[in-house]
């Protein structure tokens, strides 16, 4: 028997998408880094917010990043197809059409914002507006398929929730947040190369510049090792500055030293198989664990200096 | 449009429908708070 479209999950003129995939496309297991970085955020501030304001500004940073991803495989619907890791994406898949993906992309964006207004102030409402315009025109639209530096710039989307967080509580951003921002725009370029070094393949075959693509694995491994040493210097920055305590300082210093021990590890490899990339795929593991655990340590020690 | 792609539709139209009621009822309960919260002065 021929499969006919909805048989094989093609989309249909008459078949609505299926409520699952508009929860796909706002890539929910992305989100938890972004949720993480944001409440964290939002717990390290001095002042207090109702929980129930502070569900709310977690909700709306989730919302939208949920919009920011969606937006970005509307925009990539075509590039996303070419590479087995993202062909089954909703929009490659044929399983929903692309405008209602713009639309539902463009309703949670607004949403997301207009309620963070309402519950928290425009200050935070506005960050969050920026964040989503600058992931979807700055590095989806144009940043990501013109440059090998893409994610460099455009990881400062990524780097926003914990300053979104910070002024749902206060209404202002101080010198914590930005040393936070920092931390994640500089904790972006090892974290993702390292992800494209082993995945090489994929972006190679979607024709999109990642630095291994263009300029090899050996410049990738020495611009890893390179932001690496930055980021060092952004991690410990707030305990240098006197902004957090002890709890921070040890995590900080701990966990960056083993970051740059598989980074180095990582930059003194040639190894040009995937499946021989074990330091690369521990570097790229680890780097979410030393996020998790600076951010937490940043709240632990809030609490206790206050 | 065989009885069985009527079928599909439909059960897909219902589980949306259904996801779009909860979600609004939830919203419905997050802003009565919201709204309970800002003229308690609790923000």
């Amino acid at each position: 028997m021929a499969s006919s479209p909805i048989m094989s999950g093609a989309i249909s003129p008459t078949l609505p998408a299926h409520w699952r995939d508009f929860v796909a496309l706002t890539k929910p297991r992305v989100m938890t880094l972004v949720v993480f970085t944001g409440l964290c955020g939002l717990l390290a501030a001095p002042g207090h917010i109702h929980p129930v304001l502070a569900f709310t500004a977690i909700l709306c940073i989730a919302l939208g990043a949920g919009a920011a991803a969606t937006l970005n495989q509307w925009y990539e619907k075509d590039i996303d197809g070419l590479m087995k890791r993202t062909a089954n994406r909703p929009l490659p898949a044929g399983r929903m059409d692309p405008q209602s993906a713009l639309h539902f992309g463009v309703g949670l964006s607004v949403f997301s914002v207009l309620l963070m207004g309402i519950a928290t102030n425009w200050l935070a409402a506005g960050v969050l507006a920026v964040s989503i315009l600058f992931y979807v025109f700055i590095y989806t639209i144009w940043l990501k398929p013109r440059t090998a530096q893409n994610i460099v710039i455009g990881g400062a989307a990524g780097a926003f929730p914990p300053v979104i967080g910070w002024a749902a509580v206060t209404g202002d951003i101080s010198a914590l947040p930005v040393a936070l921002f920092m931390l994640i725009f500089f904790w972006t370029p090892p974290h993702f190369w390292a992800l494209a070094l082993f995945v090489k393949t994929d972006y190679a075959a979607a024709g999109i510049p990642m630095l291994p693509v263009v300029s090899g694995e050996v410049a990738t491994r020495r611009q890893i090792w390179f932001y690496t040493a930055i980021m060092a210097a952004a991690a410990m920055a707030p305990v240098l500055l006197g902004l957090t305590g002890p709890v921070y300082g040890t995590t900080a210093l701990l966990g960056t030293a083993l970051f740059a021990f598989f980074a180095f590890q990582v930059f003194r490899r040639r190894e040009s198989d995937p499946s021989l990339m074990g330091p690369e795929r521990r570097l790229f593991k680890y780097s979410i664990l030393y996020l998790f655990l600076l951010f937490g340590a940043v709240v632990v020690d809030r609490w206790l200096m206050a | 449009m065989t009885p069985e792609e009527d079928r599909q539709i439909r059960a897909r139209q219902k589980s949306r429908a259904l996801v779009t009621g909860v979600l609004l009822a939830a919203l419905v309960v997050l802003f009565y708070a919201i709204t309970i919260v800002k003229i308690g002065g609790g923000n």
